[in-house]
Parts: structure tokens; sequence; C-alpha cells
């Protein structure tokens, strides 16, 4: 680990190590511990230190967790043959007996913490992130950031190809530097415990720890809310942000975004177009049910918190794409994700507490302009990447409108809305691809 | 296991968490089909039932505060933990238990399914029959308060000739009523099945009274107008004019020319529309993915306390120990006869049923499906304007939705669960409503 950190980084926890406050930085133990804000010895105002951080759940979580799914009070199956419901009883039974018998979050917790992770405290709260640096030169730093129901564990597979091209098809060229934060509120980092942790405030501290990092050349990437925190980044054009590259594009055409979400279409569509216009009505018909719900009333969601298998239930239900590939994972298909990668993921949310103050970030921006596809006017180079079973697909033509600095587009023909984890190899190329031009 | 005193093959199954209640509800295949048979019915959790809800809750994993002092972002923990330590450790669901079974308790098979009701008549001749629904989050227990008052008036403030016969089914999918296995079961064909109990029970004359979903179908009962259906009352009406729906929808505040009282219930209209449908549209849209609310205790009440902001301070208040209208007890009665019967996604799925799947939601906008939009009531109709209802009903709507409106009353106090929180105001209500067609 130590041969990644950085001189500053070094400094700090070889300092820490001296006064054997190692442990105590590790925010581990009992639930009561993961269940309050993570602990932290008293960082003073403006300490900018970055600690190195590891998390291990303790056996008794860990079997606590079995133990309550294994106790699940199930309803009944759905009263129809098909998905329209919601999460059908039968993947979730599925689910939960994978997850109790199965499923080994030691193998994930190991896997995720092969990389190095840190914390720093930016405006008053700890944000966790892993960080990678490559041992190319002149490798160009990337922050990328998750969204709901996302995590850190989203990113992992894109973290070798990138920092690592030579032994994943591409050239020292492409090298990057990897910083992958936890959203306040998710995983690792610190719970809010005040308001105003809201999109543009997170960007903001995203060029914070760039600039802590010793980044001065960066560009960002994302799709859900890292999406958001991406354009808003573009939009603040802190110093040394050079572009951005998103998989979940905000390009509705303002005639379409009106027509929504039950139209007519507007006239003249192309066939790219009029999938897209399907996905969109699809979604902003049926499918906003529990962001509405984490807009409005986010604390009344106690029952995500208390039960695994609700919790499951929810993180699943996403977006109609992802779930019916979620589904039929379960079934035993091959597809970009495996039953371990979506319960590693549940897992974290689970052993952190943090379904409630995740969903808290709907509620601060409950009263944000416009729709969550709706163009930002992006000032920096960007590159979109449109994968077929996204939320909805952004045609080219849209993405060239929204964008005025479009530097990059590609419409993959597979691929749901969770692209790093799902399509690694393919985000990693159009990464590449973006951001050659402004190495 | 629960005991009846119906067979154990008759009575619909509430098997809370047990395996077997992921399975639908097994019901005995009865006689031919066409079985109109009547049996008594009552309820009685086990000891393990009960044993094991209060262990749920006293292990529940609780997320931190609300990031806000106040109600913004939903129900707040510490009125949760004050609800959790109360259901733990000194709320008694035995009393609730025998209250409702001291009362007579049926179950019948209408169009397929096992319905539950309460009947119980007077001892009055020319007792007016009245079928009273409860909505969500409720269930019979919401209506016990107004069994004595309108069926035995000479002992509470009235004369023998305000005597009902009183009718309380549960909703499909609700409480003891068996859960639906298929869908179909929206709120037209549970009026048809309202129709059907009231002539199975040799009712040639009677009224029907409801609020929430229960003033839905009480209007729909008025919407077919069978010759029995004398008239009906409701304390949730559906009366707003298409120009309000159009301003709200505008969302450039009041139209001009607006009454005081005009002008305030748009103003409720405007928060329930913009900010209380959450929970309805996640309903609608997706009820089968609220496993947490099933699996768990805190999650099911938080859900259910969640229903109305005014109906939410009202009951925070009450575990505050300044109750109003509602008790401790009135509260967890409700919400434990939804665990012990495992009825939270039965429940949640009517709003699924009711929601046409062109509707993109329940709201405003054009194409969403409109609460309190008139619906065309055929029969004599009465109405109570409750102040802390979702929205206080002005008359000059009423008289508009309703051309045979018989009755406007307005209460002094109560909201959106007038017969659980006001009963001796909805009784002297319904006594005064229906007094002429007697």
């Amino acid at each position: 680990m130590s041969q990644e950190l950085t001189a500053i980084e070094r400094r700090h926890f070889l300092a820490s190590a001296a006064v054997g406050a190692v442990g105590a930085l590790l925010p581990l133990g009992s639930a009561e511990a993961v269940a309050a804000p993570t602990p932290m010895p008293a960082i003073a105002p403006g300490d900018t230190s970055i600690r190195p951080f590891k998390f291990r759940a303790t056996d008794a979580q860990l079997a606590d967790l079995k133990r309550r799914v294994r106790a699940t009070n199930w309803p009944e199956r759905e009263t129809v043959a098909d998905d329209t419901q919601g999460v059908q009883l039968a993947t979730m039974r599925k689910l939960a007996d994978y997850w109790a018998n199965r499923h080994d979050w030691r193998r994930g917790e190991a896997n995720l913490f092969a990389y190095p992770h840190f914390l720093t405290t930016i405006d008053g709260l700890d944000i966790h992130f892993i960080h990678v640096r490559s041992k190319h030169a002149n490798a160009l730093p990337v922050i990328i950031t998750h969204g709901w129901p996302g995590s850190i564990i989203e990113q992992l597979k894109v973290i070798g190809p990138l920092t690592d091209p030579t032994a994943h098809g591409g050239t020292a060229a492409d090298a990057f530097d990897v910083v992958i934060p936890s959203l306040p509120g998710y995983g690792f980092s610190g719970k809010p415990t005040a308001t105003g942790w809201d999109v543009p405030r997170i960007a903001k501290a995203w060029a914070t720890l760039m600039g802590r990092l010793g980044h001065k050349k960066y560009v960002a990437q994302g799709g859900d809310w890292g999406n958001a925190v991406s354009e808003v980044m573009a939009l603040q054009q802190p110093p040394g942000l050079l572009a951005i590259h998103t998989n979940m594009s905000a390009t509705l055409p303002a005639a379409v975004s009106k027509a929504l979400p039950a139209g007519p279409p507007p006239a003249g569509l192309s066939p790219d177009e009029q999938h897209a216009w399907a996905q969109l009505t699809d979604f902003y018909q049926h499918g906003l049910g529990y962001a509405n719900e984490m807009s409005q009333r986010p604390q009344s969601l106690y029952g995500i918190a208390d039960s695994p298998a609700g919790l499951a239930a929810w993180i699943l239900d996403h977006d109609i794409q992802s779930y019916r590939v979620i589904a039929k994972v379960f079934d035993g298909a091959k597809d970009g994700l495996t039953r371990d990668d979506i319960l590693d993921n549940i897992t974290l949310y689970w052993l952190t507490n943090t379904a409630v103050s995740s969903a808290r970030l709907y509620w601060e921006s409950r009263n944000g302009k416009g729709g969550f596809f709706d163009p930002r006017g992006v000032p920096l180079p960007t590159g979109v990447s449109a994968f077929r079973e996204e939320i909805y697909q952004a045609p080219e033509s849209w993405a060239r409108t929204a964008y005025p600095h479009l530097v990059f587009y590609r419409a993959h023909d597979r691929g749901t809305h969770f692209a790093a984890w799902e399509e690694p190899q393919l985000l990693t190329e159009d990464l590449r691809e973006t951001f050659r031009s402004v190495r | 296991m629960a005991d009846t005193t119906a067979t154990d093959t008759l009575a619909p199954s509430p098997q809370p968490n047990q395996a077997q209640t992921a399975e639908p509800t097994q019901t005995a295949f009865i006689g031919g089909g066409d079985d109109t048979a009547i049996r008594p019915f009552s309820f009685h959790a086990s000891d393990d039932d009960l044993a094991d809800l209060k262990r749920r809750i006293a292990a529940t994993r609780w997320p931190d505060k609300e990031t806000v002092s106040d109600a913004t972002q939903g129900v707040q923990l510490a009125t949760m933990r004050k609800l959790a330590d109360y259901w733990a450790n000194d709320y008694d669901w035995r009393k609730v238990e025998a209250r409702l079974n001291s009362f007579p308790n049926f179950i019948t098979n209408i169009d397929g399914l096992d319905l539950h009701f309460i009947h119980v008549k007077s001892k009055h001749e020319n007792a007016l029959p009245i079928i009273v629904t409860h909505g969500w989050p409720g269930s019979v227990i919401e209506q016990l308060k107004i069994i004595e008052p309108l069926t035995d008036p000479t002992a509470f403030g009235g004369t023998a000739e305000d005597a009902f016969d009183v009718v309380i089914p549960s909703i499909p999918g609700y409480g003891f009523s068996e859960r639906p296995t298929e869908a179909g079961w929206n709120p037209p064909r549970i009026a048809q099945a309202w129709i059907t109990l009231m002539k199975r029970l040799g009712y040639t004359r009677f009224t029907a009274q409801g609020g929430d979903w229960g003033a839905l179908m009480t209007e729909l009962l008025g919407t077919i107008a069978p010759p029995e259906l004398v008239a009906v009352h409701t304390n949730m009406p559906s009366t707003v004019p298409p120009e309000i729906f159009q301003a709200l929808r505008d969302s450039n505040g009041p139209p001009a020319g607006l009454t005081d009282e005009e002008r305030h219930a748009y103003e409720r209209l405007e928060v329930f529309f913009y900010h209380g449908l959450a929970y309805a549209n996640q309903m609608g849209h997706r009820p089968q993915t609220l496993y947490g609310i099933a699996d768990s205790p805190i999650g099911l009440a938080s859900y259910f306390l969640d229903h109305d902001i005014a109906s939410y301070e009202m009951i925070a208040r009450a575990f505050d120990g300044v109750p109003e209208g509602l008790s401790r007890d009135d509260v967890l009665d409700n919400i434990t006869v939804t665990w012990l019967t495992n009825t939270a996604i039965s429940g949640a799925r009517l709003y699924w049923e009711a929601l046409p799947r062109t509707s993109s939601g329940f709201g405003i906008e054009k194409n969403n499906a409109h609460f309190f939009e008139p619906f065309g009531v055929k029969t004599p109709i009465a109405v109570t304007r409750f102040p802390d209802e979702l929205y206080p009903v002005p008359r000059s709507w009423a008289e508009r939705a309703y051309p045979q409106l018989i009755h406007y009353g307005q209460q002094p106090k109560g909201g959106h669960f007038a017969a659980f929180e006001q009963p001796a105001y909805l009784v002297e209500e319904l006594r005064t409503a229906f007094r002429s067609l007697r």
C-alpha cells in the first residue's frame, strides 16, 4: 500500500503510526459504531490531512445480517405474472437464499480493500475515497463518481484497466490516476447531520479533493448522480478540470422534455430518437415512484434501514432495464453483473447503515430546476457513452445539441444503467478515447 | 397461528412471519363456487406471533436522525423511537382483540374472495342499514368507536329514530379479508361486492359511508346507484372543480375570485398534490417493492404514520403525550392488525389497482389519475367538512359536485380519520344527514 501513497499521505500515515493512532482511525467494530456517524478522532478545523482508511465488518455484524435475512417476514406473491407491480417475490426469495447461505462479504471486502482507501475532511465532512496511481508517468487523473443505488463497488472493475493500461489492451499513454470517492451519506463517507450537501456542494468538494491530492490537471466521469456531479463540476469550472465523460448524459431537447411524460412525441423523430422516447415515456410514467418518495420523505423509509430484504428490493428497483438484468442473474443467467456484485453493493449499504442517509440526496435536490436529463450547457469537452438499456439511450443528435463541446460519442448495443460495473472494458475504452485529446 | 371460531380451512390466513405467508392465501374450496354462506369469525393472534413482533421491534436497526428539525424529511426519528418503546414495552394487543371480537364478525365469499365484515344490528325497529368503509392506511379498527353510538343511539345521546344497523367490511387485501391472488380487485369491483354483501344480508334499503378509499368506494356506489341505495355520506368528498385543477397544474396560485374558504382549500390541495403524494405513487406503480414494510414493524409503522402531514403531526403529538383524537393505542391497534395479518403489501396494491396503467401517477397533470375529481354521484349525498382533512371542502364546491346534496355539515375538529378521531361528531353528522330519508 505504501507504494501508492503520495508524499503527503505517507507523511500522515507514518505520523499516525508513530503515535499508535492507526487503530483509532479505523471505524470498525460494533453495529452501534457503524450506525453512528463514522467515529473519528477530533479533526482540527482546517485539517487537510489524508488518512489511510480500512474497514472490516465484525463477525457479529455479518452473523446478524444473515440471521435477519433468514427471518424475513415475506409478503405474498404479486398478483401479476410479470414485474409491473415491482420486484417479484421469486427473485427476492432467490436473492435472500443466496445472501443468507452463499454470499461471502469477506471476499467482497478483501477485493475492495485490495486498493488504497483514504479519508479526508472537506467542508466539515469526512470524505472517503479510493486513490490508485498509475505506474506510468503523465497519467491523467480522473475522478469517478457513483450514483444511487450504487457505491464505489460499482467502479472497482475499471481501476485496473485505467491505471494499468498496458496489462489491459492499452498503451502507457492511456494511463489514468484514479480517484473514486463515496458521495456524502454513502458508503464510508461521513453522513451529513445538517442539510445542504446538495450536488453543487459535492462538486465543489470534489474539486477540493483533487487539489488536495495534488492533481493540477484532471478529468471527471460519472453516471446517475455521478453524472450530475461531473456536469456541475464542469459548470463551476474549477482550475484544473479539463473535460468530463458521462454514461448517463442529460440531452433532452426542450420539445421532448415538454412532451413528457405521455406525449404525444415531437414530430419527426429518427429511429434512435424514437427508441429514446419510448424509454423515457416508460420511465417518466412508471419508473419514478422511488425517486419521488426519497425526494419528499426519505426519513419515512425506516423499512429499508431495518430490513435487509426491504433494502435489497428498494435497491433492485432502480429502473426496469437494470432490474430485469439483475432478476435474470438470480435466475442463473450470466450478464454484466454477478450475484456477488449485486450483494456486495447492498451489503455495503447495510453494514454502513446508509439506506436513509443516501436517500436524502434526492431530498437535497428536490427543488432543483429542470429534469434529470435536461441539458446543463457543459462548457468543457465532453464524452458521451450511450448504453442501449440505460434509462434512455441518448441519441447522437441530442448529445451534439446538448453538449457544445462534444468530443466523443459512442452508442453501445448493450449495457444498462451501471456502465462501469457491467461493461468495464467498453467504458474504459471510451474514457481513453474521450480524454486522449486533453492529455 | 390464529385460532378462529370458523373452521381453520374457511378462515382467511393471517399468518405473520412464517414461511407460508409467502404463498398465496390458501382458502378451502367452498361448496360449488356459489356459496353464499355467512360464517362467524373471530381472530386470536398466537402468543408466538405477538412475542415475535415485540422481539422484532426491540431489534430494530435505526437510521440516523433526519438532518432537519421538523417533519419535512418524513417521519422523525424521535417520534419513531417513542412509538417503538411504547409498542415493545407497554402496548397490549389483547385489549383491542377482545374489543374486536366483542362485536359479531363474519366472513362470506363474494366474487371468489372471502370478505370479512363486522355486522351489528340495532335493537331498535326500522334501524337504517349503513355500510361503512375504511381506507388506507386503515382497517375496521378505524370504525369500532362509532358502532355503539350508531346501533344503540339511546345510550349515546340520540333517540330510537337515529338507529342504524352497521356493516363494516375489510377491503380485499386488508385486515381479515382475503388477499387477492390475481389482479382485478379495483374500487369499482369492490363497490359491486359491497352491493352483493348488503343484499346478501337481506337489506333492501341501505346507506353507505366512508373516508379515504372508503369515500371513493362510497361515491362509486352512489354512481352505480343500485335501487337499494338510499343515500351516501362522505367525510372525504370528491368535489374539486376543473378550474382549480387547472390552476394547480399551472402553478400560478389560486384563481381570482375565490372565497376565503375556497382559497384555504386551494392552498391545502397545493400542499397535498405537490408534497404529499409520494407514497401513493410508490404504491400505485410498485407496491411489491415495499418488502421493507412487510418485514420491518417499524418500517410499516413509519409508512403508515406518513399518510398526510396533519394526521402525522397529530399522531406525533400523541406519542409526545398530548393525544387528541387518536391515542397511542388507536394508532398501534391499526398498525398491529396489519402486521399480524401480513397485509402491508396486499393493502398497498389497491393503489396499483386504482391507477390506470395509462396514467403516469396520482396527481394533477392531465395524464394523472385525479383524487378529488367529482364522480357524478347519482344518489342523494351528504358531506361533512373536517378542518384538518386533506382539504376542507367548501360548501360551494360540494353544491357544484353533487346535484343531490342533502346535507353539508361542518365540524370544529378532526382530520382524515373522522370515525377514528372524532366519532361523536361523525355520528351526529350521520344521524342528521339521513334523518329525512328514514
